[in-house]
């Protein structure tokens, strides 16, 4: 081959890997952004992506190197991935006709290759020349969105949030399944400050309309909030290291690990009495497998916990009640929580153990005009959907509702297992005393009289509950000391990793959401 | 000024700082009674407690000021 002809390729090969001008990757460097092809060679195994496509994209413009978003196949923990990243070099990361046509390719690839696609948004959103070409056609970006909906629960979808995703960008975290934001640099929005500050009168920053803390502890569109780019990255990884390629594929196992040494004393944690908190992250820490645990959604809901874990070395999906936080009742935004993790790991076949002590649903007002019923109702529908092995263990308390959203034994756990100060109940004995005997405590003159009469009815109640009678009459399966949960816990899984269910053919269930 | 503020409705049960206590971030304050549960109320930031805005017994609401902070 002429000489000269390979010396141009190389050099056009070269001009657009470097991307857009210099002056851009200084502002990203000010703001403690990576280049694009940085991020992927943190990304990928070795650091090494052998496999990209659309190169010379747009190349008769010298101003749109790739234009602007870079799609690569490569490897993550051994396992091939497909992988989409904007170039905020180039016009800041927005989006031409063939950037969605290259994003659109690599979504069609991924669902070919049966493969985790992942999603590296960094962007300005459309580019408005180019609305005809790229906004409302059968493959303009509205095809993104659909590709999404069509991927989801067939393939991983990851989103690591690094930038700007604005407007109908917005969309493509949000049909991700996980959502990873860098601290100040990541923001999510429909209208921008400027836009709000026009159309409606609202004067606010993009941090607090539409930034990262805002989004993981608030709106919950963020799964993890990281402090870095690099600290992004590691987690994606991570997070990717508990699920197959793809949902006919089984979650990959890892080296089996005792609990932390430093975990307290599973005995210890849990108080005797119903109403006082502890801390549920020690109860877990003493059960999984030692820095397993990786918590999704940390900020956002904390009085309920959900996180992927290990328990010898096979990869469970955790939901908890929290009772340090807000005495771990149920809201609307935990019950919509675990509703979407239940989701996410009952579709890459994560088998879920639910870890309750929870007093029930929030009650009064406020919770009622937020719509609690139905998105309890959303939580208890994912959770009665889910066929993966599914394992409940009643830690202290379970009452009303809350032990029914907490896959209660008329949910088909595989097992309802009890540690010894279980109380499974409509409600707690001062509660339902109250509620059963109201005018007649009320009627009673003497007040040594009036506590005297409480206190009886209390124990009656206590008897009612015992948890010796739900065992007996099978209610809960087993009582289990708490320094043999774990053990119990590594043989249940075990027995029911080939658990069978198989949906009905109707199309899907109505969702109560 | 830095403020503790309820994070869900309920009663005062247990008033855990004074005015002028010097408090530690993530350090309880106050204890909430709340769907029969003791629920305790932690500060986000360090400083000297100016005023306790609550008594035992009153009833408050998600969002009302329950410490100030210097």
């Amino acid at each position: 081959m002429n000489q000269s002809l390979s010396d141009t390729l190389r050099e056009r090969v070269e001009q657009i890997k470097r991307g857009g001008d210099e002056k851009y990757h200084q502002k990203g460097q000010e703001q403690g952004k990576l280049f694009v092809r940085d991020r992927l060679s943190l990304l990928f195994d070795q650091g090494s992506y052998n496999i990209e496509d659309g190169l010379f994209a747009n190349c008769k413009e010298s101003d749109l190197p790739a234009d602007g978003v870079v799609t690569a196949i490569g490897k993550i923990n051994g396992q091939r991935v497909c992988v989409m990243a904007n170039d905020s070099t180039v016009k800041a990361g927005s989006w031409g006709q063939r950037t969605v046509e290259k994003i659109i390719r690599i979504q069609e690839t991924a669902e070919k290759l049966r493969v985790p696609l992942l999603y590296l948004v960094d962007s300005a959103g459309a580019r408005i020349t180019d609305q005809l070409q790229m906004f409302p056609g059968r493959r303009g970006a509205g095809r993104i969105f659909y590709n999404q909906v069509k991927l989801s629960g067939k393939i991983p979808q990851v989103c690591i949030l690094f930038g700007p995703s604005a407007a109908g960008g917005a969309y493509i975290p949000a049909f991700c399944d996980i959502v990873i934001m860098v601290d100040k640099n990541a923001s999510m929005y429909l209208g921008s400050p400027r836009m709000a500050e026009m159309v409606i009168g609202e004067k606010v920053t993009l941090e607090e309309l539409g930034g990262a803390r805002m989004h993981c502890s608030v709106s919950g569109c963020g799964d993890m909030l990281a402090q870095t780019e690099q600290e992004a990255i590691d987690f994606a990884r991570r997070y990717l290291g508990f699920f197959p390629g793809n949902y006919s594929e089984s979650p990959p196992y890892a080296v089996a690990q005792e609990p932390h040494e430093q975990a307290k004393d599973i005995n210890g944690i849990v108080p005797d009495n119903q109403n006082a908190p502890f801390n549920m992250y020690d109860f877990i820490e003493a059960v999984v497998d030692k820095d397993s645990f990786l918590e999704i959604k940390k900020l956002f809901a904390q009085e309920l916990i959900t996180g992927l874990a290990r328990l010898d070395g096979k990869p469970v999906g955790i939901i908890a009640n929290q009772p340090r936080v807000k005495g771990g009742v149920l809201f609307v935004d935990s019950a919509d929580k675990a509703s979407r993790f239940i989701s996410l790991c009952d579709a890459y076949h994560i088998p879920l153990l639910f870890l309750t002590d929870v007093p029930g649903f929030m009650i009064g007002t406020a919770v009622e005009r937020a719509g609690i019923i139905r998105h309890g109702a959303k939580m208890i529908s994912s959770m009665s959907e889910a066929t993966v092995p599914k394992v409940s263990v009643i830690v202290r308390k379970a009452y009303g509702a809350g032990l029914y959203a907490m896959a209660g034994p008329a949910f088909e756990p595989d097992v309802c297992l009890a540690l010894p100060q279980a109380q499974i109940a409509v409600m707690g004995p001062e509660a339902a005393v109250n509620a059963v005997y109201s005018n007649k405590i009320q009627a009673i003159e003497d007040p040594a009289e009036r506590q005297a009469f409480v206190m009886e009815k209390r124990k009656e109640y206590q008897e009612d509950i015992n948890l010796y009678l739900l065992a007996s009459e099978m209610i809960v399966d087993s009582i289990v000391e708490p320094m043999n949960l774990r053990e119990e816990l590594i043989n249940r899984f075990d027995a029911y990793s080939s658990k069978q269910l198989l949906s009905t053919d109707r199309k899907h269930p109505v969702y109560p959401v | 000024m830095k403020q503790v503020r309820a994070t869900m409705a309920g009663t005062i049960l247990r008033l855990l700082v004074d005015t002028g206590n010097e408090i530690e971030s993530g350090a309880d304050v106050i204890v909430l009674e709340s769907m029969k549960m003791e629920v305790p109320m932690a500060t986000e930031s360090a400083g000297k407690v100016t005023s306790v805005k609550v008594q035992i017994g009153d009833f408050v609401n998600e969002g009302d000021v329950l410490v100030e902070l210097e």
